[in-house]
């Protein structure tokens, strides 16, 4: 986004833009080059396409997170919801392939309202966002379980499954083209479009400084509870692949809420609002995957991912605070 | 402008304390319809075990939450603590004073690096304890997959089961936190600062505060808190649980306590009474739903309406002030 940045100094020498997306590049491009020097067959067409399409439900997470975050609140209630979708959608499709559609238009239409629900309550009863999410985590959490009694019940049907597990076959150049990785791309297109529109202006907007945003006439409760639903529908997509890529448990969404909140911190996109863009938290969301993916390729046992995972953060932010401090 | 000047001028009762009236009352009335009774011995005696596990640890939140900082780190340390203390102890009574030493420093260390990334650093307090929590959940995960150590059985008597009437000895030590962690608020430069830091960092900066000091020794001391409470599951559970702090969800329900007490989250008002009040509240539902034998889950739907509830009640308050 270009937002306006009218506090940094001219003596400065040219640098790069806080929230600009280069500096995520360059690690992606450095994780790149150390994957394909560890294990070549990645990076050929076949298996880096399944890579992406694997990592597209994260990457959609992110940028839900994106839109919340910019616009100066949170959305912990990410994690929960998908494991709330996936268990609702295994319990009413319940293994019968018709009922899938109405089944995937019922869980977009649940991510909306959960969306919904949070922009309200964090908007109009002024009850601050990580309080609200929280809420609701604890909410859908106990609701899923209670609704099922403990053990997700009935199953995915193969239809339904197909959008995380299926792909086109035999695409030229590209070998296999998971569903999931054409999803991805064209939300990802649509979440750019959107934030090159006047709504994505407007929430930038919000985030930098409601009140200013307020006064020249903005609806700041209407654009930020937008923004929690736009994060419902991300959240209710990415549960819709989840689901159809591993299946259902009560633990299908566990910690993605941190997972996206890393990713877009990770994408040089402020906690707090008003600076970042949309394609730095989902390249933000495809270099944490790469991560994981690397050091799964240099034998790191898969619980120290957590600790990997806290020190980049750390690192990012601290280098991304210490530099924009000294304006 | 003093930092003094900076505190509220008037201290009302925090109406977390009507709602737990309320609350008693109700649920006192509901359960005795349902044939059963709230107030004997086991029921109290176990809601207050349950205080004063999340209690030590809301406590410490309440402090860098003042500060306009937060924690979620605390989970985290409670399992490590509670590893820490069982594993130095592995069960022999010589050993308890050593360890739950090592406890504390350890636990500061983890406030300290919290409270450097905080300050010196600039993160941002939830991606910095984030961030520092993850570290510590590596750990913890590579290295224990269940229970170890032992601790030892004095302890355990002493600190886990021991009371004196209804009333466990954890919790009085929870009492005894909580004063001190009052008397360090209202009567101390300390806690004035802190108040101050919290309130608007800039003016406290102009005011001559050291705020990156100050929010340092909160941390440091939140963090403690959390090694408190460690110490004290470890007593209960006999061992060194590596899930305990996350399992009870420590860091978010804290968090919970502290803003149903009344504590503002973006800090520089509030205090530690009003999260024991907000620490009891949750502990009494909790004790009420238990008699009435409602389903678990059920409770924690009950618990997130209450959370969203509480906080929006005192923004209504907050808004009807200012207009």
């Amino acid at each position: 986004m270009q937002t306006v940045q009218p506090r940094s100094l001219p003596l400065r020498l040219p640098r790069m833009r806080p929230g600009g997306v280069l500096p995520i590049l360059a690690i992606l491009a450095v994780l790149l080059v150390l994957v394909g020097i560890r294990q070549p067959d990645f990076l050929a067409p076949q298996s880096l396409m399944s890579f992406l399409g694997r990592s597209a439900p994260i990457i959609l997470l992110a940028a839900g997170q994106y839109f919340v975050i910019v616009s100066g609140e949170f959305d912990l209630s990410v994690g929960s919801l998908v494991t709330a979708q996936v268990v609702v959608a295994a319990r009413l499709i319940d293994s019968d392939p018709s009922r899938t559609w109405p089944v995937v238009l019922l869980l977009l239409a649940f991510g909306a309202l959960v969306g919904l629900v949070n922009g309200l309550i964090t908007t109009r009863l002024r009850v601050p966002s990580f309080i609200t999410t929280l809420g609701m985590f604890l909410i859908l959490v106990g609701a899923v379980y209670l609704w099922s009694d403990g053990a997700p019940k009935g199953g995915l049907s193969e239809e339904f499954r197909r959008f995380g597990r299926r792909a086109f076959e035999d695409v030229p150049l590209l070998g296999r083209v998971p569903y999931a990785l054409l999803v991805l791309v064209v939300l990802a297109v649509a979440a750019v479009l959107l934030m090159r529109s006047d709504f994505g202006r407007t929430l930038v907007a919000v985030g930098d400084n409601p009140r200013t945003a307020e006064l020249s006439g903005v609806r700041v409760w209407r654009t930020r509870t937008f923004a929690f639903i736009l994060s419902g529908l991300a959240a209710a997509v990415a549960a819709i692949l989840l689901g159809g890529y591993s299946g259902v448990s009560f633990q299908a969404g566990a910690g993605l809420e941190f997972g996206a909140i890393t990713a877009v911190v990770l994408g040089g996109v402020a906690l707090g609002g008003g600076r970042g863009a949309v394609v730095g938290a989902m390249l933000g969301a495809l270099t944490l995957e790469l991560l994981f993916a690397l050091m799964n390729f240099y034998g790191v046992s898969g619980a120290l991912r957590s600790t990997v995972q806290g020190g980049i953060i750390l690192l990012a932010v601290a280098v991304s605070a210490t530099r924009s401090s000294s304006r | 402008m003093s930092a003094l000047s900076l505190l509220p001028a008037r201290r009302s009762v925090p109406g977390v304390f009507v709602a737990l009236t309320l609350t008693l009352a109700i649920g006192w009335l509901v359960v005795l319809l349902d044939g059963g009774q709230l107030f004997n011995q086991s029921t109290t005696v176990s809601l207050l075990h349950v205080a004063a596990g999340l209690g030590l640890v809301a406590v410490g939140q309440t402090l860098v939450i003042l500060g306009g900082s937060l924690d979620l780190s605390v989970a985290y340390v409670i399992s490590l603590s509670t590893l820490v203390a069982a594993e130095t102890m592995n069960g022999s009574d010589g050993a308890v004073l050593p360890a739950i030493g090592l406890v504390l420093v350890v636990s500061a260390g983890v406030g300290l690096l919290n409270g450097l990334l905080v300050t010196r650093f600039r993160v941002n307090a939830f991606i910095a304890t984030l961030g520092v929590g993850l570290l510590l959940k590596g750990y913890l995960d590579n290295g224990y997959d269940g229970p170890a150590g032992t601790t030892a059985p004095s302890l355990v008597q002493a600190l886990g089961y021991q009371r004196v009437g209804p009333v466990p000895v954890s919790f009085l030590l929870l009492i005894a936190v909580t004063a001190a962690a009052w008397f360090a608020l209202s009567r101390t430069r300390f806690g004035h600062h802190l108040v101050a830091v919290g309130g608007d960092p800039e003016v406290a900066r102009l005011s001559g505060v050291r705020n990156d000091r100050v929010l340092v020794t909160a941390h440091v001391l939140c963090s403690m808190c959390a090694g408190l409470a460690g110490i004290y599951l470890a007593s209960r559970l006999g061992s060194g649980a590596p899930r305990v702090g996350t399992e009870g969800l420590y860091d978010l329900e804290s968090i919970a306590a502290v803003v149903i007490g009344g504590t503002a989250l973006a800090g520089g008002r509030g205090g530690v009474i009003g999260t024991v009040g907000g620490v009891v509240l949750l502990a009494s539902i909790d004790a009420i739903f238990n008699q009435l034998e409602v389903d678990a889950f059920f409770k924690q739907v009950i618990r997130g309406v209450i959370i969203i509830a509480a906080v929006a009640v005192y923004a209504r308050r907050a808004m009807r002030k200012a207009a």
